[in-house]
């Protein structure tokens, strides 16, 4: 009965459903926003996560081939398809390790096998991975020189590969030792043209051979010039290395690392000795980085230690840089990778490890699937690993795609190759291929930090006093024009006041600093004074000047002294800084100029802030109860009184709310400071000089970086980071105004 | 004066002070850009200026004064300048515009006043604007047709017009023809690649399809030729005329018509031509394309991209904007989702907008544009269509970026409509839905209003986002044209934020391109201070409005 009425009296059911269907679509839409939030606080997240993760290795598969010998070396060709090793009786035999379309093979069938030295080798070495060639030496002083290749052919769009040998220099073997001494150690490099050989011969001598590239004028062809060397060392040598830019040969032995320079056709003459600290444990096997400018030795104990060279005063050594604790056991071998500086090694009990040198970050330790590795080899895209172990062979699927970022490669100081001390460096790419990226976030947020900072330098004190002024003395009808006039600052675009602070600003700067410094001294004092005179002058003249009028009052004097003090720049410079005040702060103070520093950015962003600042602290201000400041004039207290004593101290988080969102204005402002700094990424408070923020980092590097590499993420980190800043201050501020308003509703 | 301070009053004429500056910062900026801008159109007058330098050699320069500046002599002297017989410790120097920039080494040069011997401004010195090169100053000494003199003397002037006037109509016709039908021809023989692409894609392409194919591009290949015939033959007419000129070295140059775009004499000008030119300078601004890697001419694509870009935005923002606020003010309870709600408003406000652009680029453009890619166009691919930056994606992240300041001013608006209202129409049977459609939202239209002018406003001066999710520093193509289907929102647009970065320090002639970027830069700031004081001026009627109606 109830029902019917009221269905009669309300709605009919299809209003009713409208109704129920709007307030839904209502909140929906409300709820939206909070999504639209959160969607890109966890984009953010997902695009940065993959740079923190570790190594993952799995997906193993397991094969065998036939017995062949010892293995000596493994590789991998670069699609991950086919691998190979060598064996210590001088065969190489390729074998299947993943099939195609194109490629329909069995795992561990042998594709392709070659003797490729006619009696058996003495003697084994490869190339730093990049350059792939491999080298056995014979018992009468020579050696061959091998290169696996790789055909691809593509029938109708689909891929095959066919391994194939090449031996350089043809089957002729290459001389090693004129004496024809059996090689027991090799070691072989080349830059492209030349080739190093080094060697230790059956009786203990090292021997070298430089082959010298150099170009015919007439014929223009190649032609090689071998350059014998010998040397002779007390105690056996363990180890050779030769650097692939054919400069230096390391020669190890015992604990001890003996580093000559080839670089002048192969002579060799001793650079440097190093007696590793027996600290880090007994030497067991020592291995160049990519990049070749850094050693990585293996020891003992398991730690394995990177030594680069660094400038000193006696020219380039080498020296200690940083270790690593990689397993427990001795360190048998140690793998670079071919592009990054990612190494991993082998220890005597079988524990696999995966370590970047630079970011110093522990990727993986331990024993994947519970196998002991004997050899392990990755391949050129670092995506698969291969392990051999007690004749079996292993293949796991790796995913290690960010190692040379960690958190605290970000925010702390990096050695890096080639500096003389560990800093805080941004330098995303560069034109060598030999370049490491060098991500270190602290010089760009301290820019950000110091261009918000002399913002606010400049802002906070006359947005504040400004909003005090109109809120607190300002006579109503003024009030009405002042507000929205400073307010429209804020709708100016940010591009214009870059752009003239860059191409108007920053020239009147440079040209007219002394008027720049006495402007802001000049203008205080003036206002000061002529608010003396106006206290002085007669009654019927001092009526004139109330305060509610003062602000048009100062404003011909403000424009009156800004000009003088700039005209008379170029006198006080010539008078005081020899007509040019620029020269004098680099030569005579000693300090960096540039044209577009942190003065104009203070400037710019300064008059970008302002109105924030002002906007909110005079709506605090103005909103603090009259019945407050009328009960403090009553009881005697002057208007300057109450304002400090009653109306400040109110008004104080309504202020503080103003500052923080101005300082998050400031933050993350971008083309201001894309266009009115340097955009260098340095570290010093200078205000002459420029900075780079992490705004206009972004928005100068975004545009070239590769999607999904560590460069693009780490500047989705950059843009996560300036998220999470202006999230908390915007939250503070909002929070705080939140309470003072119910706290003046109850007021 | 121990009292006097104590007082106070020194601090409240210093805050006073603060006013005052903040004032003369907005006021003097917006003057300084809207002289800057304007000055760019005025005629100036060209000078021929003598010059005796140190040695005493003279030269004459012809062009128009850019630029002046005091400045210590010991600054010049440093830099190798050397002037004698001057004893002032600054002297004051002139930048003159000289043009002619492919007979000068450089169309900009610095002149010390001191040694000026001679400073005129002849009736008969004539500015060229060209089309390639910039502006060319210099004496008419005779128009050419077919390389023979036609006009001397008197008749001079007029008949250089007339040519002038008929090189332009050709070049236009040309450009017409250029763009229009053979883009036309061009656009709809990649669709064509494209449909076979498809076919191919989905097995479909057979022997019919394919030939079908193969006679519609050989038809559109036929008339492309045809075209070019005749876009040939307009170029031949356009190159029979020519102009010699008399330049600064006293060299006489021949410059074809067909590169002149407008021949003046601004010295000989009166007030009313002055005003005149003045106006038709800035119509051609805003209604012309961008010549010389956008350091000249107009900037109408700027003008239509900003424009179209915002239009989509408005499109997409005010919806949510309304009906998100319309729920924190009439739906929403006092509870912890609304005043998570109310947070996640103020820091979509907060967050610096070049965070949007990272997450437009990341979110919009490869992820879900990838995957429309994947879906809807695969036959394009590799070649992305929206899987790349564009004005769709720009319109998105800006209505993101502009959200709360619709959401803000509407529900200011809601707040502002008297509850009675709302109750008297519930009173008398109304359901909720039906109280907000027909009651509140008209009331709040106003207000609504507000909020997208602001938002407007907003997007129209962002550059920062739009730097990574769709703006280009010159699009080929408009967004908008004739081709079907008329709108391409997967194209790249320009934008006049944009414009004026990548014009003012991006530009290989930052000196010449300076007075365009301060021209621009007056557009902008005269549309989005217009468009906020419209604003201001909306609410504050809305607020007398129910100011009354509460009484």
């Amino acid at each position: 009965m109830a029902k019917a009425k009221s269905s009669n009296l309300g709605a009919s059911n299809y209003r009713l459903f409208k109704d129920r269907a709007a307030r839904w679509g209502v909140t929906l839409g409300g709820v939206l926003v909070l999504i639209t939030l959160l969607l890109i606080f966890f984009y953010l997240l997902y695009v940065v996560e993959p740079i923190f993760r570790g190594v993952s290795i799995d997906d193993k598969r397991d094969f065998t081939i036939a017995k062949d010998g010892e293995v000596v070396a493994l590789g991998i060709e670069e699609q991950s398809e086919i691998g190979y090793q060598f064996t210590d009786t001088g065969a190489l035999s390729f074998f299947a390790l993943q099939s195609s379309p194109g490629n329909d093979w069995q795992q561990g069938e042998i594709l392709l096998r070659e003797q490729v030295v006619p009696a058996t080798p003495t003697s084994f070495t490869a190339t730093q991975p990049q350059n792939n060639r491999y080298a056995y030496g014979t018992a009468d002083g020579k050696a061959q020189v091998i290169e696996p290749k790789f055909r691809n052919r593509f029938v109708e769009g689909i891929r095959s590969t066919t391994p194939h040998i090449e031996y350089v220099n043809g089957h002729d073997l290459i001389t090693v030792d004129p004496q024809g001494r059996a090689l027991t150690q090799l070691a072989y490099e080349y830059d492209g043209e030349s080739m190093l050989f080094a060697a230790v011969t059956a009786d203990g001598t090292v021997v070298t051979n430089y082959l010298e590239a150099t170009r015919n004028f007439l014929s223009g062809e190649v032609e090689m010039s071998e350059n014998f060397n010998s040397l002779s060392l007390p105690g056996a040598v363990d180890q050779l290395e030769v650097t692939p830019n054919l400069r230096q040969l390391l020669i190890r032995q015992g604990n001890r690392l003996r580093i000559y320079d080839v670089s002048s056709s192969g002579k060799l003459s001793e650079r440097q000795v190093i007696a590793v600290d027996r600290r880090l444990g007994d030497v067991t096997t020592m291995q160049l980085l990519a990049g070749a400018s850094s050693i990585l030795v293996g020891h003992s104990s398991g730690i394995v230690s990177q030594w680069f060279e660094v400038a000193e005063e006696e020219g380039r050594r080498y020296q200690f840089i940083r270790e690593f604790k990689a397993a427990d056991s001795a360190i048998e071998e140690i793998i670079p990778e071919y592009y990054r500086r990612t190494f991993y090694t082998v220890s005597a009990g079988g524990e696999l490890g995966v370590f970047h040198t630079t970011s110093q970050a522990d990727l993986y330790r331990g024993k994947p699937e519970q196998i002991s590795a004997q050899r392990v080899v990755i391949d050129p895209r670092a995506n698969t690993l291969l392990m051999y172990s007690d004749g079996q062979y292993h293949s796991f699927k790796l995913e290690n795609e960010h190692p040379e970022v960690t958190w605290s490669g970000l925010w702390q100081e990096v050695w890096y190759e080639g500096y003389p001390e560990p800093e805080y460096v941004w330098q995303s790419t560069s034109g060598s291929d030999d370049f490491e990226p060098k991500f270190s976030l602290v010089p760009i947020s301290f820019g950000t930090i110091k261009a918000a900072a002399y913002a606010m330098l400049f802002a906070v004190p006359i947005g504040l006093a400004a909003a005090v002024y109109t809120a607190y003395f300002m006579s109503p009808g003024v009030r009405k024009v002042v507000k929205p006039t400073v307010e429209i600052m804020e709708a100016l675009p940010t591009v214009i006041l870059g752009f003239l602070a860059g191409l108007w600003l920053a020239p009147v700067i440079e040209n007219y600093l002394p008027g720049i410094v006495a402007t802001i001294i000049l203008v205080p004092s003036a206002i000061v004074f002529f608010a003396l005179i106006t206290s002085i002058l007669p009654q019927r003249l001092r009526n004139q000047f109330t305060d509610g009028r003062a602000a048009l009052v100062l404003l011909p004097l403000v424009v009156l002294v800004g000009w003088f003090s700039f005209s008379m720049s170029p006198i006080v410079e010539d008078w005081l800084f020899g007509g040019n005040v620029r020269e004098y702060i680099t030569n005579e103070l000693g300090i960096t100029f540039d044209q577009r520093n942190s003065l104009v950015v203070g400037i710019a962003m300064g008059f970008a802030v302002i109105p924030t600042i002002f906007s909110i602290a005079e709506d605090a201000v103005f909103s603090v109860p009259k019945h407050l400041s009328n009960g403090s004039l009553a009881l005697g207290a002057t208007t300057w009184q109450t304002l400090t004593k009653v109306v400040l101290l109110t008004a104080s988080p309504g202020i503080f709310s103003a500052v923080m969102m101005g300082l998050g204005r400031a933050v993350g402002e971008t083309m201001i400071v894309l266009m009115a700094t340097g955009n260098t990424p340095i570290m010093d408070w200078n205000i002459f000089e420029g900075m780079r923020t992490l705004s206009a980092n972004i928005a100068v590097e975004m545009p070239e970086s590769e999607v999904g590499s560590s460069h693009y993420r780490i500047l989705f980190l950059a843009a996560f980071v300036l998220f999470v800043f202006t999230f908390a201050f915007n939250t503070v501020a909002e929070v705080v105004r939140q309470r003072l308003r119910d706290k003046y509703s109850s007021m | 004066m121990k009292h006097w301070f104590k007082s106070g009053k020194p601090w409240i004429w210093l805050t006073a002070g603060a006013v005052s500056v903040s004032l003369i910062a907005v006021l003097g900026l917006m003057a300084m850009i809207a002289w800057r801008g304007l000055s760019f159109f005025w005629p100036a007058a060209i000078h021929e200026i003598e010059v005796q330098a140190n040695d005493g050699t003279t030269q004459t320069i012809i062009g128009e004064i850019y630029d002046s500046e005091e400045i210590p002599i010991q600054r010049l002297q440093e830099s190798g300048v050397q002037l004698d017989n001057f004893d002032e410790p600054t002297l004051r120097r002139i930048l003159l515009k000289v043009g002619n920039r492919e007979y000068v080494p450089l169309d900009f040069a610095w002149v010390m006043v001191p040694q000026i011997v001679r400073d005129e401004t002849p009736a008969d010195l004539a500015r060229l604007e060209r089309s390639k090169d910039g502006n060319f100053y210099g004496y008419v000494v005779a128009v050419l047709e077919n390389g023979e003199p036609v006009a001397t003397g008197e008749t001079i002037r007029d008949e250089l017009d007339r040519r002038i006037e008929r090189a332009v109509e050709i070049g236009e016709e040309a450009d017409a023809l250029q763009s229009a039908e053979i883009g036309a021809i061009n656009y709809q023989l990649n669709q064509l690649r494209l449909e076979r692409r498809r076919l191919e894609l989905n097995d479909k392409l057979t022997m019919e399809a394919e030939q079908a194919i193969a006679d519609r591009e050989q038809a559109l290949r036929d008339e492309y030729q045809e075209l070019e015939q005749e876009l040939f033959a307009l170029r031949e007419q356009a190159s029979r005329d020519a102009v010699v000129m008399r330049d600064m070295r006293g060299v006489e140059v021949t410059l074809p018509m067909y590169r002149i775009l407008d021949a003046t004499f601004p010295n000989d000008m009166s007030l009313l031509a002055e005003i005149g030119h003045f106006f038709k300078q800035i119509g051609n601004f805003i209604t012309e394309d961008p010549r010389e890697a956008n350091t000249d001419g107009g900037v109408f694509p700027a003008i239509f991209g900003t424009v179209f870009m915002v239009l989509l935005m408005s499109v997409l923002v005010t919806p949510f904007g309304v009906i998100a606020a319309i729920y924190l003010h009439e739906y929403a309870g006092r509870n912890a989702v609304t005043r998570l709600i109310r947070i996640a408003v103020i820091n979509l406000a907060g967050v610096p907008s070049i965070v949007y652009g990272v997450f437009g680029l990341g979110f919009f453009v490869y992820m879900v544009g990838g995957s429309l890619d994947q879906i809807f166009y695969p036959e394009a691919l590799p070649s992305p269509t929206f899987g790349t930056p564009g004005v769709m994606w720009s319109a998105i992240t800006l209505a993101i970026l502009t959200l709360p300041v619709v959401i803000v001013s509407t529900e200011e608006g809601l707040s502002r409509i008297p509850s009675t209202l709302r109750e008297g129409s519930l009173a008398l049977g109304a359901t909720k839905a039906e109280t907000l459609w027909r009651i509140i939202l008209p009331m709040a239209s106003p207000a609504i209003m507000t909020g997208l002018i602001l938002a407007v406003a907003r997007a129209a001066g962002e550059v920062a986002p739009l730097m990574l999710v769709g703006v280009v520093k010159s699009a080929p193509m408009l967004p908008v044209d004739g081709n079907f289907p008329y709108f391409h929102l997967d194209r790249k647009f320009m934008h006049l934020g944009f414009h004026i970065y990548d014009v003012g320090f991006q530009s290989p002639n930052v000196e010449a391109a300076r007075p365009l970027v301060y021209a621009t830069s007056f557009l902008l700031v005269t549309v989005i201070v217009g468009l906020n004081l419209t604003a201001i001026g909306v609410r504050n009627h809305l607020r007398e409005k129910y100011r009354s109606l509460e009484h």
